[in-house]
């Protein structure tokens, strides 16, 4: 295993490349997928809907989690000792 | 009192009891043995639903077992969760810890099946303490000690809380039985008792002693209380509060709050601990909801959380137990010297962030889909986006900053090394556990209360919406990983105002208190002390030579009976006295079941 993880770290673009065709194809999938149950109009209509949504939320919380640290809640790791 | 209910919590406190007498080579097969006939009660209870062991106490009728499907599922998990942990810390020479974990298990298991109030306040303390000494036990941490009276403070203010509201209860109503109360005719009980259960839940914002105390506790201790405290109170929550809408906004707060300050987090316990909260959240607003699905949810998500969760401690403790390091600022690179805990820390992460195939999927899209059917769609939309964030954090985040990101010391590199047997043993049996759930999952949902709400994880739709959102977390991960690596900080909480409040207090009883006591002291001296001191001496003479002489020496038999037992019980620490009292506590409370 620890062989297997050293043969992928040396390629780094490969494995790039096989995550975005991993994602094309999910999206592609999931046009064909039956969306009638779907509960509002967006999942209906956009195509790719959660992929859009995965990819807002991730960037929202990071940016949010980093905007409230400089904020003022992030403090040396030393704070609380006398 | 039916002949065939035994409580699973007797044979746990009185496994603990006979613990310390019990030697090598007898002690580890013991250890095993205490767990797995607990879990057998529990089973065997569970096939045998009912209300057991009903006694009167003055006016009242405590139920010590009720038990239906809603406390049988809670109760499972629990019970087998003891036996993972135990055989985790199964090592550990220091038998303290292992009794405090199984009086922890012990107050857990007989708060799911209390019927009432009382016996529910019982072991609900039984729990605060036993897991106060699981932080106590630690030695390697500096900060341990201090960190245990905050978590027992705040414990004891949830205790209370509790406390108050059905006291207020019994008296307006004249009932002490726990059940379900009427959101309708609200009143203040309701709302002391909802705040009491949850703060052991970690509602925000009554939330902080979570992280704080759980990166500080024993290895072995952090994965017995990631598992007890907050998903006991989310029975209880179920039990008393299902139904209450201010639960959804709550549940949804925390579940985000909690993942916000995960992504900030240097300490891998906090992490871990910021994650709980995020994921007691979505049971929380499944509570809120009410529905039949959506308590069906809370419970499988409470099920899958204990074991992906206890995994994810199992393998963080074994990273912090090989290497002596807890912050991803001293830690990386760790795959090379540590592969099967990698390998695990990846499945709970998979787990967690509802992989097909592992135990999130099939638990937590039961919540999503209960607050989509109750037309919550903010609720919905919400709890999808902190899905987003959960994988963002446990199976990105964490595995990157623990395995593959830059060794930062040599030192600790040379160190690592995957933990021993039985560490790997537990953590094979929950990884398993959580794999089997998420991919023959019927044998899940054939445990929950609510046996007519009928769900379907592996629908197309369902499918799809999981591996878009997942995938493009990756690519978000990817394009902003720089952002969120490991920084030496901490991140203020709300537990800023105890912690500093108590500084404000120090300073007051340091210098105006103590400069009043001084002065207060001194005046008594000059004036008081010397005329009271001659008067008391003479009637001590009296007393002794005169009265105790008359009546055989018998107050000097009592005196030194007196010190004997305070040379015994009282050696200045508190921890060991508190022991003391609640071993008491419990013996008292053994004998008075039985009789």
């Amino acid at each position: 295993m620890i062989q297997f993880i050293d043969f992928l770290k040396k390629r780094g673009r490969e494995i790039r490349y096989l995550l975005y065709g991993t994602m094309a194809a999910i999206v592609v999938w999931s046009m064909t997928v039956d969306t009638s149950h779907a509960h509002t109009w967006a999942e209906k209509y956009i195509p790719g809907f959660w992929a859009l949504f995965g990819l807002v939320s991730c960037t929202v919380l990071i940016f949010f989690a980093r905007w409230l640290a400089s904020a003022g809640i992030e403090r040396e790791e030393d704070f609380y000792d006398d | 009192m039916t002949t065939s209910f035994l409580h699973p919590s007797l044979l746990l406190i009185a496994g603990a009891l006979l613990l310390p007498f019990i030697r090598e080579p007898f002690r580890k097969p013991y250890l095993l043995l205490v767990p797995i006939f607990t879990f057998v009660d529990v089973v065997y209870l569970g096939f045998n639903q009912g209300i057991y062991g009903q006694v009167a106490f003055l006016d009242w009728q405590l139920t010590f077992g009720r038990i239906d499907a809603l406390s049988n599922v809670f109760a499972f998990i629990m019970a087998l969760m003891a036996i993972i942990a135990t055989l985790y810390s199964l090592q550990v020479e220091d038998f303290w810890q292992q009794m405090a974990a199984w009086f922890y298990v012990a107050g857990s298991i007989g708060a799911i099946y209390a019927g009432d109030y009382l016996c529910l306040f019982l072991f609900w303390e039984i729990m605060a303490f036993a897991s106060t000494f699981l932080i106590w036990c630690n030695k390697a941490e500096k900060d341990a000690t201090a960190a245990g009276f905050r978590y027992l403070l705040v414990h004891t203010f949830g205790g209370l809380l509790l406390l108050m509201g059905f006291v207020l209860r019994y008296q307006a109503t004249g009932s002490i039985a726990f059940e379900l109360l009427d959101y309708d005719t609200h009143s203040l009980s309701t709302w002391l008792i909802m705040s009491g259960l949850m703060l052991n839940a970690a509602v925000v914002p009554l939330h902080s002693w979570l992280p704080d105390a759980y990166s500080k506790a024993t290895i072995g201790g952090a994965v017995f209380m990631c598992a007890f405290t907050t998903k006991t109170a989310v029975y209880t929550l179920a039990r008393a509060c299902a139904g209450f809408d201010v639960l959804i906004v709550l549940g949804v707060a925390m579940a985000i709050y909690g993942i916000v300050y995960a992504i900030n987090e240097n300490d891998v316990r906090r992490l871990l601990g910021w994650e709980i909260i995020s994921q007691v959240g979505y049971m929380v607003a499944g509570v809120g909801i009410g529905t039949a699905l959506a308590i069906n949810g809370a419970a499988a998500h409470a099920f899958a959380h204990i074991l992906y969760k206890g995994l994810l401690f199992m393998g963080a403790g074994a990273v912090i137990q090989m290497t002596g390091k807890s912050r991803f600022t001293e830690l990386g690179g760790l795959y090379q010297k540590m592969p099967v805990t990698m390998l695990f820390i990846i499945i709970g992460g998979v787990s967690v962030s509802a992989f097909p195939f592992f135990s999130g999927f099939v638990s937590k899209s039961m919540i999503i889909a209960a607050s989509y059917e109750e037309h919550l769609l903010w609720a919905g939309f919400l709890l999808t986006m902190v899905s987003a964030g959960t994988f963002l954090v446990a199976g990105l985040r964490l595995p990157y900053l623990l395995f593959f990101s830059e060794p930062k010391s040599a030192e600790v590199t040379d160190r690592a090394a995957d933990p021993p047997w039985n560490m790997q043993a537990a953590m094979i049996v929950a990884g398993l556990l959580c794999f089997v759930l998420g991919t023959f999952y019927p044998l899940l949902y054939s445990m929950l209360p609510h046996q007519d709400a009928l769900y379907h994880p592996y629908s197309a739709y369902h499918l799809s919406e999981t591996l878009q959102i997942l995938a493009f977390t990756a690519l978000g991960f990817m394009l902003f990983r720089e952002r969120i690596l490991a920084r030496a900080t901490i991140s203020l909480d709300l537990d800023w105002f105890y912690r500093s409040g108590g500084q404000v207090f120090q300073w007051l009883a340091k210098y105006p208190i103590q400069w009043l006591d001084t002065i207060w002291g001194e005046a008594y001296r000059v004036v008081g002390l010397f005329s009271l001191m001659t008067t008391a001496r003479f009637w001590a003479w009296f007393d002794w030579h005169g009265i105790d002489g008359f009546l055989d020496g018998s107050a000097r038999g009592v005196r030194s009976f007196g010190r004997l037992l305070a040379r015994v019980l009282q050696r200045g620490q508190i921890q060991h006295t508190l022991a003391y009292t609640v071993t008491f506590v419990a013996l008292v409370l053994i004998a008075f079941i039985w009789m």
